[in-house]
């Protein structure tokens, strides 16, 4: 386990300012020079019940949320009071205590609201017992007391910053400013006092414990965000101004995102009846010339499967964002897991031509969108972004000159009026928008908008002619399947050449490899570091690209090492079936790593898991599924 | 000069610009109403002024939905059940257009009752034409939503227990703000009403009545028919709601027992359309979105100015 490192939970009821107090406590710490990184955990309930957020801070590049972690901030769960302040679901306003006790590694620091908690309950849950065990340092604070004197019970949260700060030692400046930036009159002032009154408090106890938080310092400006702000500003910065949705967990943060945004840079937002019309609304806004997005999780992309392939068959530029969660069905709405692959690389009739990036992190997810935009609107293809609950929930700081690239309006391949006069037209005066060679050489034929002046034509989910006439024609068909195919060839090709999604790490020459997508990648690359400290010789590939999958890139990668473990977060190995399919070898050397008990991997699990599939032994663990080569 | 230069070009059209080389006997069968709706649209367009270019047809799946093969304008064949939506976000891309959709009843009443509803709900500035056959044509004869009860077909063969859909009604309560019902076998009041319902600023809805001689075995004709508007009998105020609620009601009971009633059912002007609400809001901008692209002096933020800041 790494030592100097902080990672701090705050726990309470949904609803309870968790995700809000954890965010201020990140970038505080972001501030003051450290990298952080959050990892969000919450029921599928809008008040009360038990939800945290961690905290990672370390003075190099955070991977990944770690292993357990060191310092718990548990506040209790406020909503399980009813307002006479008698507990109304027996121990359920302990949550926030005791159901943390799992993670909370040797020589921890516990501090909680003993303004909120009965004593005798506390007793009763053998708190005692447990830290003289585990060599915790509990520290019981009255939380609720110091807020209650200077503003508002609510302001716990502010008051469990105050203290955390003395514990830790690292002063309450960065708050204090936070707090001045956020807050204006009596709320400010109340806070401050809290803010203050709790880390007097906190020091008077004078606290012995071993946590030691690093000291960092950024040599560039920092900021702080999540994959959906990522993917949401990439989307603005290739010129998208039009987003159609319904809300539907995880998707709902971007959707909720760009429609805040969207009016200010003059563009479109629209919530509609079901996610069959939202996509169907992109279509027709990138149908009239305007770049355009839409998006749902697991059930709501199912919805979107016909106008997904309408997509394809009209050529019609669309970039879908795919939120995974648990599934089948609904599934476990508040979830992560990575089993909508073969969803979103399959679903819709057909045989299909579409894009699918899988970002790995917050950096990707801004990179990768922008590609996603690049690459539907150049090729006429709909693209998708596929992601999860893990990264759209966690927070993670970066270089504010990652986003200081310069915007790309181009609409791609639309031509203007005079482009039009020129252009190839049927005699019936329908201009020819889907030529089976266009002129270029490529397979994508310019296409006009409705308005232009001689630019008609039809756009039809029926296989058509070049003006876009119905027709079962073969040789037509023949002509028109092959070039929208062949797109995916000249996209393989353009990603070979300007942008490599793969994600190496580790050492040039390894005896093992670690195969990973998506948000597991820098999980996984974590582990690797351990790994080779520990005296393994192993190195890793996350992949991004799931169609067209990068299969030279991957081969290569996979002919230079003996074995490859592929981690994901599904039951069934997706990825590996798709790495097999595509590459149509190699069944011999991947074995599988799989977790879908809806919670990502920790580094440590990884690395036990990859430790036993060599040792040839059994997982320990029963959170997670080991499934071995099958042989080609 | 415009991107679009079409839209608004005022010069005189001729309905024979809206005929592409291809002919509707290619798919539609001898009799069908749907050549009527074809013939219809075409002679409105010259009396709107619209030419071909501004015109954006979005149709659905069905007989019906080969509309766009025959009408020369920019088509999107989307599929069944879809084209509102997609005509509506076109419309917002771009409200220069001149947006159209037309579907059949199942395409509209059924599949896509959702989208016909909120479309209405929303008052979309655009005209939604539905080919009613009463039947499903394309798929061979089943029951639509607008079928009879006690219907018999392949598909119910003990005839259906369904009362039909009321379809003028549904589209009141739902918010359409002109509602007309005509018929295939009534040429110039169908022009007419088209003519009107893409004048109107606001959803306009037009329950289009079309014999399928194929597969509605009775081959309804929709003749003697009654225009509402001619008729003494029917003195009714088309812009009062409770008097077109009524007059609807009459219209799509009697059609069941025979009597053809057609016409202007409901007009109402003062309402702005979404469009209008959207941009009055500050959730639409004054100049078509669509044109931004087109224009080279467009400004294009980074979001680096302007979002990064509290992420900081
Ligand atoms: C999702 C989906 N379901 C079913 C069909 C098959 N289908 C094509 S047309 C049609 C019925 C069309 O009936 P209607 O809308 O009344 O149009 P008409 O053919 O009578 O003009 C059906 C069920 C389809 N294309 N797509
Ligand atoms: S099946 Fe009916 S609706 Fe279809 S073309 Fe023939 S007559 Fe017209």
């Amino acid at each position: 386990m790494t030592d100097n490192e902080l990672i701090w939970r705050i726990a309470g009821g949904s609803g309870d300012g968790i995700d809000s107090t954890s965010q201020n406590f990140a970038k505080a710490l972001m501030r003051s020079g450290l990298h952080v990184f959050t990892h969000r955990h919450y029921p599928s309930r809008i008040r009360g019940g038990h939800t945290y957020v961690e905290v990672r801070a370390k003075d190099e590049d955070v991977q990944s949320r770690g292993d357990g972690y060191n310092f718990l901030l548990a506040l209790g769960d406020s909503f399980a009071r009813n307002p006479q302040d008698e507990a109304y679901y027996g121990k359920e306003e302990l949550k926030p205590l005791y159901e943390n006790f799992d993670d909370l590694r040797e020589g921890g620091v516990l501090l909680y609201d003993e303004g909120l908690l009965d004593e005798e309950d506390v007793e009763e849950i053998e708190l005692e017992e447990a830290a003289e065990e585990n060599g915790w340092h509990v520290v019981p604070m009255d939380l609720r007391g110091i807020a209650k004197e200077h503003g508002r019970e609510i302001m716990r949260n502010t008051a469990g910053i105050g203290a955390t700060a003395a514990i830790l030692d690292i002063g309450t400046e960065e708050f204090e400013e936070l707090i001045r930036q956020n807050m204006s009159g009596d709320m400010q002032e109340a806070n401050l006092n809290v803010l203050q009154d709790a880390y007097e408090a906190a020091s008077e106890l004078d606290i012995d414990h071993d946590i030691e938080v690093p000291e960092g310092s950024h040599d560039e400006e920092q900021v702080i965000l999540s994959g959906s702000n990522a993917i949401s500003y990439g989307a603005l910065d290739e010129g998208c101004r039009f987003i159609s949705g319904y809300p539907m967990t995880p998707w709902t943060d971007v959707f909720t995102i760009m429609s805040q945004h969207l009016p200010e840079f003059g563009g479109i937002s629209e919530q509609v009846e079901d996610e069959i019309a939202a996509a169907a609304l992109a279509l027709g806004a990138s149908h009239t010339g305007v770049k355009a997005m839409s998006g749902s999780s697991g059930g709501g992309f199912a919805l979107m499967s016909e106008p997904l392939g309408l997509a394809e068959m009209t050529e019609t530029p669309i970039v879908l964002v795919e939120a995974m969660r648990a599934g089948p069905s609904t599934g476990m709405p508040t979830k992560p897991e990575q089993a909508d692959l073969e969803h979103v690389l399959y679903t819709s009739q057909g045989d299909s031509a579409r894009v699918v990036f899988a970002p790995a992190n917050i950096r990707e997810c801004y990179t990768q969108t922008r590609a996603a935009f690049r690459i539907a609107y150049e090729y006429q293809i709909p693209a998708i972004v596929i992601y999860d609950q893990k990264i759209q929930g966690e927070l993670r700081n970066l270089p504010a000159s990652h986003f200081d690239e310069e915007p790309n309006a181009d609409p791609g391949s639309v031509l203007t009026e005079e482009e039009i006069q020129d252009a190839a037209h049927h005699a019936s005066g329908k201009f020819q928008r889907f030529l089976h060679e266009p002129e270029d050489g490529s397979n994508v034929s310019p296409r006009s908008v409705p308005g232009q002046k001689d630019g008609r034509y039809l756009a039809t989910g029926n296989e058509h002619t070049p003006e876009g006439h119905i027709s079962e024609d073969p040789n037509n068909r023949i002509a028109q399947m092959e070039r929208r195919l062949g797109k995916l060839d000249d996209i393989r090709a353009d990603l070979d050449e300007n942008a490599s999604h793969q994600a190496y790490y580790g050492p040039d020459e390894a005896d093992y490899g670690i195969l990973v997508w998506g948000s597991q990648q820098d999980t996984a690359f974590e582990a690797v570091d351990r790994l080779n400290e520990n005296g393994h010789s192993v190195k890793a590939l996350g992949v991004s690209d799931m169609a067209p999958y990068p299969v030279e890139e991957v081969s290569e990668w996979l002919d230079s090492v003996d074995q490859a473990l592929v981690v994901e977060m599904n039951a069934t190995a997706q990825f590996r079936g798709l790495t097999q399919k595509e590459i149509g070898k190699y069944g011999d050397k991947l074995s599988s790593l799989l977790k879908y008990n809806g919670n990502p991997f920790e580094p440590a699990e990884i690395v036990d898991g990859f430790e036993s599939s060599i040792n040839g032994e059994e997982l320990a663990a029963t959170n997670m599924k080991y499934l071995p080569a099958a042989g080609d | 000069m415009s991107a679009f230069s079409a839209i608004g070009d005022d010069r005189e059209i001729d309905r024979d610009e809206f005929t592409p080389g291809i002919e509707p006997q290619a798919t539609w069968c001898p009799g069908c109403g749907d050549f009527g709706v074809l013939k219809a649209l075409k002679q409105a367009m010259p009396e709107v002024g619209k030419n071909p270019d501004e015109v954006a047809l979005f149709t659905g799946i069905g007989c019906s939905g080969k509309l766009n093969s025959y009408f020369n304008s920019y088509g999107f064949h989307t599929i069944h059940g879809r084209s509102l939506p997609v005509a509506r976000a076109a419309k917002l891309a771009n409200p220069e257009l001149e947006v159209i959709a037309a579907g059949g009843d199942g395409d509209g009443y059924g599949i896509g009752g959702n989208h016909t509803i909120h479309t209405a709900r929303e008052n979309h500035d655009m005209t939604y034409i539905v080919f009613n056959n009463e039947i499903f044509g394309l798929t061979k004869g089943q029951t639509s939503p607008t079928s009879p009860k006690g219907h018999k077909s392949k598909t119910q063969p003990h005839g259906s227990a369904k009362s039909p859909i009321r379809p003028l009604s549904q589209q009141l309560n739902a918010g359409a703000t002109y509602i007309a019902r005509t018929a295939a076998v009534n040429p110039n009041q169908a022009k007419e009403i088209i003519a009107e319902a893409i004048e109107h600023d606001g959803f306009a809805h037009i329950d289009f009545l079309t014999q399928c001689p194929t597969w509605n075995k009775d081959a309804k004709h929709y003749v003697p028919y009654t225009d509402v508007q001619q008729s003494d009998e029917f003195d009714f105020d088309v812009s009062d709601r409770k008097e077109a609620a009524e007059m609807m009601r009459k219209t799509e009971e009697r059609l069941y027992e025979g009597e053809v009633l057609t016409g202007r059912m409901y007009v109402e002007d003062e309402r702005p359309s979404y469009g209008q609400e959207k941009r009055a809001i500050g959730e639409m901008p004054e100049e078509p979105l669509a044109e931004r692209y087109f224009d080279e002096d467009a400004e294009w933020e980074r979001t680096y100015d302007n979002l990064l800041e509290h992420h900081k």
